[in-house]
């Protein structure tokens, strides 16, 4: 494995206009790299869907993006509320965002799913009161 | 279809991106869920919303979509059309109900690989 590319993101917690915005500059990035379409693709909605996450229920937080050779890892780090139940989360449909949430098109119980089904691995270390992180993993050698 | 089509079907007025009208779509999706979107879309050139902020144009970003239609009249704040302009996404807005917006577009033959057939369709 040779050397490790590392981005970092801010998300700014205090404006939903501003959420996505890290996902956005990460497209960029991983397309000026080449990587394949479809490995771009997921890693932007799973990236998005995070972020989103992040700044309806935990004030945002960080966004790292290591890329190696054959690997593409992005953690999401923020000092939230925790998530409660993780099995519950994970169902589609399942949400607690507030309905104001709704109303701008998220917060339909599909954010943890999305990133689930948008990547090759997810890990999720959470604890209430403190904060949640979350791992979602890319092999590219499997995606071509 | 190409998207200059769909204008003209929707009798839609065209905010931004009249360079891309000529570019092709194969098919569209409706919804006010972004994370609907997020989650079904495969390669729908084109979203139907009557969702209005500019999560909608992020939300076509990473689906790699370049053309949103903003339905029911609404109109959108300066702000979403100028980021939209900003990331190549054209624009389109129609007084049209996004029931009769996606009906006229599916009638005319998007999404419907039976019959779009060629490049350019006209009437059906």
């Amino acid at each position: 494995m040779s050397d490790t590319l590392h981005y970092h993101f801010d998300v700014d917690g205090a404006s939903f206009a501003n959420a996505g915005r890290a996902s956005v500059e990460t497209k960029k990035l991983l397309r000026q790299l080449g990587v394949a379409p479809n490995v771009i693709r997921s890693i932007s909605v799973a990236m998005y869907e995070g972020e989103i996450n992040m700044v309806i229920h935990a004030h945002g937080g960080d966004a790292d993006v290591y890329i190696t050779e054959d690997t593409i890892i992005i953690i999401l780090k923020d000092e939230g509320p925790g998530i409660r139940n993780v099995e519950e989360a994970m169902k589609e449909g399942f949400s607690t965002a507030p309905e104001n949430i709704r109303a701008l098109g998220f917060g339909a119980g599909m954010g943890l799913p999305n990133m689930k089904r948008y990547s090759d691995e997810m890990h999720i270390d959470t604890k209430v009161g403190v904060g949640t992180t979350i791992e979602l993993w890319y092999h590219l050698n499997k995606q071509q | 279809m190409k998207i200059s089509r769909v204008a003209e079907i929707l009798e839609a007025k065209v905010l931004t991106g009249g360079d891309l009208l000529d570019c092709e779509v194969n098919s569209a999706c409706g919804s006010d869920m972004m994370s609907d979107v997020l989650a079904y879309v495969k390669d729908q050139g084109i979203l139907l919303t009557g969702l209005m902020n500019v999560q909608v144009i992020r939300t076509l970003l990473m689906m790699d979509m370049n053309c949103v239609v903003f339905v029911r009249g609404k109109v959108p704040a300066a702000g979403i059309v100028d980021f939209a302009e900003e990331n190549g996404v054209a624009v389109l807005q129609t007084d049209l109900p996004m029931f009769e917006s996606c009906g006229r577009l599916y009638a005319a033959g998007l999404g419907r690989a039976d019959l779009e057939s060629g490049p350019e369709r006209e009437e059906v």
